[in-house]
């Protein structure tokens, strides 16, 4: 079981380091960590997953409220969340026609195609993690030469009543 | 303005008078301001014991200490202290000199990381890269440590922030967004706690060291008398409760008393007061929480839950919570009387022990030589140990009278702190006689601070319960290692009186009781820096013992 956890920092150097160092002294495990600058340049949200147990979930929700430079932590909850994650892979070519399926693929996936070649090709997924293994499942036999993940990043669902 | 220059204004604005550290090439400015400042600054020999002094003198004025050190080795010297500090909740503030702004990162002669280092062990750290930051953060740093659940806090400050001019402003309130150290007690939540104080059968309170930092003495002492409920401390709220209290049990724990331990197990319902559970209070975690309704007071929400299950949760400051409960049990009209099976056993035990459990022999034994202590020293006296067996013995045999005024590094452990603490609290309260419990092990690491105890007119008195050996380590060897005994033996070195003698203090050796109890009062007299030398038995250990790993249940007694 998986959770997400998404923390609104001060936009300063060294908070990437003491929230990550946090998770280090105190030997909790980070899945995936995506980090960026949000609407209001003060402030970075940082979205982190981790397959912690419930105990040691609220330790680590209890730890990053405690922690100074953070302004608001949320446990995410994911029927009413947006999270995506991008990943670039780099597929093997052996035969010509394996272009050809492979776009097929990746339209049904609506990936974008990138970087034609003919020994490989370059798709680019974003999609919730389930999608992504779905589609790296389909495309294991052409051979996976390459890939890379930027993590999860997820926004809670707005609700219907705000102004 | 400079940077240093501001740097003392915002101390002095802060109410901080003294500081103690050692100067060095990245803070020579920051020094340069301080010759010209009304601050008195204590020179130390070295840094680390500069950053116990801080400890020391914050955790009795419950004010941050300051402590100074220069960039590099000055500031990894006081990375122990820090840590200490951290590990006890102690206010402090660290300011470090660092290279000049262009040369961080270029490996600089004397260059450290300081802010990366100390990271995990400090509560917060600043580093001003322009001069016109240093005001504000130095206002922010002693609200954060002195706030909430206290901590150390780093001044990181280069060399060229501290020289340059500014237009200096000094805010009087500082708000942080992130940082919310005040939260108001739940009354339900109290409400509950009695209700389930007054529905149990065996309850125990356990007072920890959040008790003695938010001085909530008196409040403790309130809701034990109207409830009367039996008090047990952790070490480091060892003294939260007067330990001559007929309701008081003393501590729990590794080498707790044995009354204390064996109360505790057969409990059925405990009312924790600023108390981490940690391990060498509760034994194991597990074992500890069967069958134990656990009320939890804090003022850090992420201790609850946090080593034990807990069933009500007040957050919030101590004295707060525990002023709330009392004014609850007064409007109600709650009083309990003290005559029910519960305390007949309570007091059955605490007497069967005192009656039963043996003691060491030895003329000279550990409970015989601090019970001499406690009978000449003024109650209201300060103490504070090193870490090691004398420290246990201290637990176990000097009663503390007075709340408040018992000090040890008890989360970090940290052999060597007591002595400069003890001076560091001589400071606070340069009228009340400081006493360091101390072994000859940990005294070692720090015994260059007798000059300061000298020079600078802190005069403290070293208890030294001298075994010639690192006991501890001996008696687990003992215990645990078939009696394989390596790395131990300290030998009769140094001569401890001419070794007090040769910084001008004064040395005596007591080697019976009666010249113990001259020699303490000779000391309080004489108001000059004392070792005194005390030749214990090498072979006694520490008991009551409870294992590291197994149960408080399964305590050993001296056989």
């Amino acid at each position: 079981m998986w959770s997400i956890i998404s923390v609104l920092v001060e936009n300063k150097p060294g908070v990437l380091f003491k929230v990550t160092h946090l998770f280090r002294s105190r030997n909790y495990n980070i899945d995936s960590i995506s980090v960026g600058v949000t609407e209001n340049p003060e402030f970075s949200r940082m979205t982190l997953t981790t397959s912690a147990d419930e105990k040691q979930l609220s330790q680590i929700i209890k730890q990053l409220d405690k922690m100074i430079d953070t302004v608001e932590v949320k446990l995410l909850d994911e029927r009413k969340s947006i999270y995506r994650e991008l990943v670039l892979m780099k597929i093997k070519i052996t035969k010509p026609s394996d272009i050809m399926e492979i776009t097929d693929l990746a339209n049904a996936f609506k990936c974008n195609v990138h970087d034609v070649r003919k020994s490989s090709i370059i798709i680019e997924i974003t999609a919730t993690p389930d999608r992504i293994n779905a589609f790296e499942d389909l495309v294991k036999g052409y051979g996976v030469l390459e890939t890379t993940r930027t993590g999860i990043c997820a926004l809670e669902r707005g609700t219907n009543n705000e102004s | 303005m400079s940077g240093a220059r501001s740097l003392m204004v915002a101390l002095e604005k802060e109410g901080a008078n003294i500081v103690f550290g050692l100067p060095g090439g990245a803070n020579l400015p920051i020094y340069d301001e301080l010759y010209k400042s009304n601050i008195r600054h204590i020179l130390v020999r070295h840094e680390q014991s500069a950053s116990h002094m801080a400890d020391g003198f914050g955790r009795v004025s419950r004010r941050p200490g300051v402590c100074f050190a220069t960039s590099g080795p000055g500031a990894t010297n006081i990375v122990t202290g820090i840590a200490t500090a951290q590990a006890d909740s102690s206010p402090m503030i660290a300011v470090t000199g660092q290279v000049p702004t262009k040369m961080i990162g270029r490996d600089a002669f004397q260059e450290s990381d300081i802010i990366g280092i100390t990271n995990p062990i400090v509560k917060y750290a600043f580093q001003p890269m322009t001069a016109s930051e240093v005001p504000e953060m130095v206002k922010k740093a002693f609200y954060i440590s002195a706030t909430g659940r206290p901590g150390p806090v780093l001044i990181d400050i280069p060399k060229d922030v501290q020289q340059n001019e500014a237009e200096m402003t000094f805010p009087s309130e500082v708000k942080i967004r992130g940082y919310h150290p005040w939260v108001d007690p739940d009354i339900g939540k109290i409400e509950r706690a009695i209700d389930m104080l007054l529905s149990s059968e065996r309850p125990v309170i356990l007072a920890g060291g959040g008790v003695i930092i938010s001085s909530a003495f008196a409040e403790l002492q309130s809701i034990a008398e109207l409830l009367m409920i039996p008090v047990v401390t952790t070490f480091k709220g060892k003294g939260a409760f007067p330990e001559n209290h007929p309701l008081s049990l003393g501590p729990i724990g590794m080498h707790g008393h044995a009354e204390a331990n064996k109360i505790m197990v057969e409990a059925d319902c405990v009312l924790a007061c600023g108390s981490r559970f940690s391990d060498r209070s509760v034994g194991t975690f597990e074992e500890f929480e069967k069958n134990l309704k656990i009320i939890h007071m804090d003022v850090d929400p992420a201790e609850i839950g946090k080593n034990q299950t807990t069933h009500v949760a007040v957050v919030g400051d101590l004295k707060a919570s525990l002023r709330i409960m009392v004014k609850m049990l007064i409007q109600k009209a709650i009083k309990r009387s003290g005559d029910n099976t519960w305390l007949k056993r309570v007091n059955e035990t605490r007497e069967y022990f005192r009656q039963n459990l043996k003691i060491h022999p030895h003329p000279l034994g550990a409970s015989k030589v601090l019970r001499k202590l406690r009978e000449v020293l003024p109650a209201q006296s300060i103490v504070t140990t090193e870490v090691g067996q004398h420290q246990m013995w201290a637990s176990l045999f000097f009663d503390v009278i007075h709340p408040g005024t018992f000090f040890s590094s008890t989360g970090l452990g940290t052999m060597g702190w007591g002595f400069p603490a003890a001076i560091g609290a001589k400071a606070a309260k340069p009228d009340v006689p400081v006493v360091d419990i101390a072994g000859e092990g940990s005294f070692n690491m720090t015994e260059n601070s007798l000059a300061v105890s000298v020079l600078d007119n802190l005069p403290v008195i070293v208890f030294l319960l001298n075994n010639f050996s690192l006991g501890m380590v001996a008696q687990w060897q003992r215990t645990f290692y078939d009696r394989r005994m390596i790395g131990i033996d300290l030998k009769n070195c140094p001569d401890y009186v001419k070794l007090a003698e040769s910084y001008g203090a004064q040395g005596i050796r007591a080697e019976n009781v009666d010249e113990i109890g001259k020699a303490v009062q000779t000391a309080l007299k004489s108001n000059i820096a004392t070792v005194i030398d005390i030749p214990i038995d090498p072979q006694e250990d520490v008991l009551p013992f409870v294992a590291p790993g197994t149960p408080l249940k399964d305590m050993i007694l001296p056989s």
